[in-house]
């Protein structure tokens, strides 16, 4: 049962070793897409590591629902809908939609995620302590 | 010519991990590009040809039922070249194989000694991508064949490795598992 101290430094390691960035760049506020650089084939690798690392499961869209950007019932004129942006707090509660809910355009979603979004993430599927 | 960047399995355990040899030739045309007057071995073709030992213990792994690709090379080290007339020995180890894809450990040794070490993710193409045919799976049956996996492999129960037509057809693909 890991702290979540623990639960940080497993999910530098596994950005550090999947993105190729040194560990001081992997700071909580730091955005995977903006700042560390990922992309789209990088969530991938991202999500095996972490699988691995914390012996678990993380299904298909789970930590980047890209179902709801491209179902046409939740974004119109590459936009979120207020519908969209529900389903998408409803699927990802570990992460802070208030900014981007104030010009929710499509193709800035993918900036979004930061390192404290995954830690909470990950803290929502393992055992905490400490 | 054709796009074979190994010769031969040496040993093949399903699920598990590959060794595979490339023989390298002053009759590969390549070579003669690579460079005029001082052939050496590319290292891109080092690296497809791990990605062929890797790729096709990942296929297997499903029965030949998921189209893997290579999708990215997260770390690769080149310790020393290679020439004609080197054999280097590739062992690919599944690390990690999941329903979207597979992490695998590369490595190259020649003569004894260490060439090269990588790692490879290999994705499963789905999505819009579900319905296409990329290759009958004879063509990845026929090349195993001819690389003799048949003849040294092991499934993951220790009995021989055997071709798809003699195992349960439509078998669905297996869940992730953790090395």
């Amino acid at each position: 049962m890991p702290t979540k101290e623990e639960i940080f430094e497993r999910i530098r390691g596994a950005l550090v070793e999947a993105l190729g960035v040194d560990e001081e760049e992997v700071t909580p506020e730091a955005t995977l897409v903006g700042d560390l650089g990922a992309e789209s084939i990088d969530f991938l690798d991202i999500v095996f590591r972490l699988e691995k690392v914390f012996n678990i499961k993380i299904p298909r869209g789970e930590l980047f629902p890209e179902d709801v950007l491209t179902n046409s019932k939740y974004v119109a004129d590459g936009r979120v809908t207020p519908e969209g942006l529900a389903e998408l707090r409803k699927r990802m509660p570990f992460a802070n939609l208030d900014e981007f809910a104030k010009n929710p355009v499509v193709q800035d979603f993918g900036n979004l995620l930061t390192v404290a979004d995954m830690c909470r993430f990950i803290e929502g599927k393992v055992e905490v302590t400490g | 010519m054709r796009w074979y960047w190994i010769d031969r399995f040496l040993e093949f355990e399903s699920g598990r991990y590959a060794k595979a040899i490339k023989n390298i030739s002053l009759a590969e045309d390549y070579l003669h590009d690579h460079f005029p007057g001082y052939p050496v071995m590319p290292k891109s073709l080092v690296i497809e040809g791990l990605a062929q030992t890797g790729g096709l213990l990942v296929c297997e792994y499903n029965h030949f039922t998921e189209k893997v690709v290579l999708a990215k090379l997260p770390r690769v080290v080149f310790h020393c070249e290679a020439y004609p007339g080197d054999t280097l020995t590739y062992t690919a180890t599944i690390n990690y194989i999941h329903r979207d894809g597979a992490m695998v450990t590369g490595t190259s040794h020649r003569d004894g000694q260490l060439h090269a070490e990588m790692e490879l993710v290999f994705a499963h193409l789905n999505g819009e991508h579900q319905n296409k045919v990329f290759y009958e799976p004879e063509t990845y049956t026929r090349m195993m064949h001819m690389l003799r996996a048949y003849e040294v492999g092991h499934a993951s129960d220790g009995s021989p490795l055997l071709m798809p037509g003699d195992l349960t057809v439509g078998a669905p693909p297996k869940e992730s598992t953790t090395r």
